[in-house]
């Protein structure tokens, strides 16, 4: 057990490191560090004593493991004044931990550094240069550039290659200021001390990264920095420099970066540098990680630069290389890189796809990653089967956060490059089968309507189908396609033959059990049972047999708790008992769906939906069941076309249509809207918008649409043009008492940088009194770790008059 | 450039912290646990690069010792694992065969080891023996 061992103040630093590991708790810690602390608070009190850099030290120690060290500070100021070398190290030590430009105490030592930049002692000088660099303020770094450009010019390499660094610090802080190194670190690239060299090379780094103009005048240095390169790779071996056989490959990267820049957007410097590249690509020794290292700076120099496209190909290459190497670091970077360049040098990573798409099958789930992006992005029309095979295998064994990117980029591929219809269906089957719960809920429709367009394939379909659904009927989407393929094209189903797969016989019975089983699932999403409620009516029409089987499964569902079978069953009720004579014509085989029609996009954006599909389906479900009924209502009244006196709709079949405003439009239903009247279609074509906001690269602006009289539809959309993420981004929303609000849920909580993707959110107002229309809007989101609010004032509405009617 | 480098152990206790851009004291315990956390979560298979927040972490393993460094977007990954290995490769000539304890308590001196090879976030001198020449001249004049 520790016992309470009065400590003596100046128990050196080892003591008090054992003390603290050998507490057993963190409390015991805390009181050990406690004692400690204070014991070292009184000693700095005191006047100079021998063990005072001991108990600086101490402090370094307690602050490195998280405890507040700041009265510290002073002691830190007065030991680097000190003339003993160990106290001055202690103190400087101090100040680059402890201080920081912020702190006051960290003016106090400008004189002392200035001092120490002259000492005769290089070490110290070397202390003042180091600590300079870590935390000299902006004034600070003004009054001592021209004492560390002397030292730049004349001095030994030790001090010098620290100086150097030390002005990439001064640039940083005070850009003016670069103009004035400009010279030194022109003349530094003649030294020979590697050292030196490297730390000019970074101080030019930074001279042309602040201006373009000063990279314009060390265009000039090219050749130099050639000629350097080549000695480095072409020498012997060099014992003073030598890495695991490569003479100095830190060096070799840096000048790799600094040609890199230099030879950007510049035809003559590239040209200069190509034989060189060329030479290092080739000898480089890549059995080494060093060698790999410079081997891939050097690839990723040919690819920004302007070279030739040998060189080009070359680099592409050798990243092809490194996806074969066995150590996965390097088969990573190779990753990453070809992604950066598969849009530019398609052909050249085309070469390595087997590669590639072996990666998916790798270990490490960021290589996997970045081999699925780079594999979607490589399909090509001649690839497409082969591709395919791939990625769907790939799909069943995938890490589950890479399911949804994988589906929805199998889907994009598909689409575009799908050799057959009927190789289109089956990939899309595939996918749902294997991943249907990862699926955005668009697919549903998608496929639907996709299916209809290969008429050809409708009985091949449904047959496949209808396999598929006695198997598992956990798959929601799946079995929402399966249950309305059945209902649609059921006869097909019962009909027995087909061409294109085994003959199997399915009985009116089955096809019905198959239906009821999916209504009965505790498995069965709501949207889910809606499909099979109305696929079982559907076949109503298309079987001969059991048809009083459907009248009771329709007639049972007439009580059933859930709203929305309960409506759908006690219209399909109504569809028998007193509109028995249109049946037949009202559930008939519908038109082909026309592509892009707006039925078939959902009303809300989801541009999140691959995140959130969960709450993306709890959303989108609605409008998925709207949908349904809108196709065969509009049938219906399509057909009453001409006769709207005699049949009039009942009012179930009102107030489905009614809410049926933004998908009805636009289908065959438009007559649907001018039969009902006074009924309000929804706008589509886009509503003149107005800025509201607009800062820090967020902006929102809106567009109304007037409902009726006093209803009033807001569509605030945001969007962020800085170069941040912004997430959890809300907006709220105030009106005056009268007004009534209602917000509808956004489309999504985050804000993607360089306006990649937008979040849209309406709100409904209803003004009954009609006052002045006002609304406050807040908006709060976190970038980068830390929360943002704001509020502005609406107070004008687009397409209102200026009362806000 | 770099931004902080630390040697952190498996029971998450920091045995060397340096931060090459100014991080709150506040923020730093929360950074130094989120850095172990994910580099301790990392199985054997998986690369030593990871993607953090806006950064990145490159981090290589010493027997119970991880060695991690956040760098900023545009540095040349395989190179700062080979300058950790470097790094590591210099404790060990001076301490002869380094052990955790030998960085436990001879903190102040891994630090001037540090600052000979990296300043400001980047590469100063890679070199073993003018890493060290420092160091032994001043162990020379502490003794004399």
């Amino acid at each position: 057990m520790h016992t309470h061992t009065a400590m003596s103040p100046s128990v050196p630093l080892q003591e008090m490191i054992r003390a603290i590991r050998s507490a057993r708790t963190q409390c015991e810690e805390r009181g050990v560090i406690q004692r400690e602390c204070a014991a070292i608070r009184a000693q700095f009190r005191q006047a100079d004593n021998g063990g005072r850099s001991h108990n600086l030290a101490k402090l370094l120690y307690v602050h490195m493991l998280g405890y507040p060290a700041h009265f510290g500070q002073m002691e830190c100021v007065r030991m680097i004044a000190s003339p003993r070398y160990s106290e001055k190290r202690v103190g400087y030590l101090g100040a680059m931990m402890l201080l920081d430009e912020k702190q006051d105490a960290s003016l106090l030592i400008t004189n002392s550094i200035k001092n120490d930049l002259s000492h005769s002692n290089q070490y110290v000088q070397s202390l003042a240069l180091c600590t300079l660099a870590c935390m000299g303020s902006a004034e600070m770094c003004r009054d001592l550039a021209p004492e560390i450009d002397r030292l730049l010019r004349a001095s030994n390499s030790y001090i010098k290659k620290k100086a150097a660094l030390c002005a990439v610090h001064i640039v940083r802080k005070v850009h003016e200021l670069g103009e004035l190194f400009v010279p030194a670190a022109r003349s530094l690239l003649s030294e020979k001390n590697h050292g030196v060299l490297h730390g000019a090379v970074v101080l030019i780094i930074e001279l042309c990264e602040q201006n373009p103009e000063t990279l314009e005048r060390f265009r000039k240095t090219v050749p130099d920095l050639v000629q350097i390169m080549k000695g480095l790779v072409l020498s012997g071996y060099s014992p003073e420099h030598d890495v695991a056989g490569i003479s100095d490959p830190f060096l070799q990267v840096r000048i790799l970066r600094l040609l890199r820049i230099l030879g950007r957007n510049n035809e003559g410097a590239s040209d200069s540098m190509n034989d060189l590249l060329a030479q290092v690509a080739t000898n480089t020794d890549s059995t080494k990680t060093v060698g790999n290292a410079v081997l891939y700076e050097t690839v990723l120099t040919v690819l920004d630069i302007k070279s030739e496209s040998g060189l080009r190909v070359l680099a592409v290459n050798i990243l092809g290389r490194f996806l074969l190497n066995n150590d996965r670091n390097i088969r990573y970077i190779a990753m990453t890189s070809l992604q950066k360049i598969v849009g530019t040098d398609h052909n050249a990573v085309q070469r390595h796809r087997g590669t590639i798409v072996d990666c998916l099958k790798d270990q490490d789930a960021s290589v996997k990653r970045r081999a699925l992006e780079l594999s979607l992005a490589l399909v090509s029309a001649s690839n497409i089967r082969s591709m395919m095979k791939e990625l769907l295998l790939f799909l069943s064994s995938c890490p589950p956060e890479l399911r949804a990117h994988a589906a929805s980029g199998i889907f994009n591929a598909a689409e575009r490059y799908a050799p057959s219809q009927r190789w289109h269906i089956d990939t899309m089957l595939h996918v749902l089968i294997t991943a249907g719960g990862d699926v955005r809920d668009e697919t549903v429709p998608n496929l639907i309507q996709l299916i209809t367009n290969a008429s050809e394939l409708h009985c091949y379909t449904v047959h496949k189908l209808y396999r598929a659904l006695l198997l598992d009927i956990s798959q929601q989407s799946l079995v929402q396609v399966a249950c309305w393929c059945i209902g649609e094209y059921g006869d097909l189903l019962l009909k027995g033959d087909c061409q294109e797969t085994e003959p199997v016989q399915v009985t009116e019975d089955d096809a019905l059990d198959a239906l009821e089983t999916v209504l009965q699932s505790h498995m069965s999403s709501p949207a889910t049972r809606g499909f099979a409620l109305t696929a079982t009516m559907k076949l109503s029409t298309r079987i001969t047999d059991n048809v009083d089987r459907i009248r009771s499964i329709v007639s049972i569902y007439g009580s059933c708790i859930d709203v929305e079978l309960q409506q759908r069953a006690v219209e399909y009720n109504a569809l028998f008992r007193k509109y028995d004579h249109m049946r037949a014509a009202v559930l008939e085989r519908m038109p082909v769906i026309e592509k892009n029609s707006p039925g078939h996009t959902n009303g809300e954006s989801t541009g999140e939906a691959v995140k959130d599909v969960p709450t993306a389906k709890m959303k989108q479900g609605e409008p998925l069941l709207l949908q349904q009924p809108a196709n065969q209502v509009c049938d219906l009244l399509d057909l009453l076309g001409g006769s709207e006196e005699t049949l009039q709709p009942g009012p179930a079949v009102d107030c489905l249509v009614s809410g049926l405003s933004v998908h009805a439009a636009g289908t065959a239903g438009g007559d649907l809207l001018d039969l009902l009247g006074g009924f309000e279609p929804a706008e589509l074509s886009p509503a003149p918008q107005v800025l509201a906001y607009d800062k820090g690269g967020v902006t929102l602006t809106l567009s109304c649409e007037k409902q009726s009289d006093t209803g009033l539809t807001v569509t605030l959309t945001a969007s962020n043009s800085s170069d941040s993420d912004l997430s959890s981004f809300t907006l709220q929303a105030a009106v005056p008492k009268s007004v009534q609000l209602h917000m509808k849920a956004p489309s999504g909580d985050s804000l993607p940088a360089r306006g990649t993707a937008k979040v849209t959110q309406m709100v409904v107002l209803n003004n009954p009194n009609k006052v002045n229309l006002k609304m406050r809007v807040r908006v709060s989101y976190t970038r980068q770790g830390s929360p943002f609010q704001d509020t502005v004032q609406i107070d004008s509405f687009p397409g209102l008059d200026a009362a806000g009617q | 450039m770099i931004r902080f480098m630390l040697m952190v152990n498996r029971q998450g206790q920091t045995r060397l912290s340096r931060y090459y851009q100014p991080v709150e004291l506040s923020r730093r315990a929360q950074l130094e646990a989120d850095v172990v956390r994910c580099c301790l979560s990392r199985r054997k298979d998986q690369c030593s690069f990871v993607d953090y927040k806006d950064f990145k972490l490159v981090y290589r393993q010493y027997a119970a010792l991880y060695v991690v460094v956040g760098v900023t977007d545009n540095e040349n990954e395989l190179s700062v694992y080979e300058l950790l290995h470097n790094f590591v490769e210099v404790l060990d000539k001076y301490f002869s065969r380094v052990s955790e304890l030998d960085i436990m308590f001879n903190l102040d001196r891994v630090h001037i080891i540090l600052d000979e090879m990296i300043q400001n976030g980047h590469v100063v001198e890679t070199n073993k023996s003018r890493v060290l020449a420092p160091l032994t001249a001043l162990d020379k004049m502490a003794d004399g």
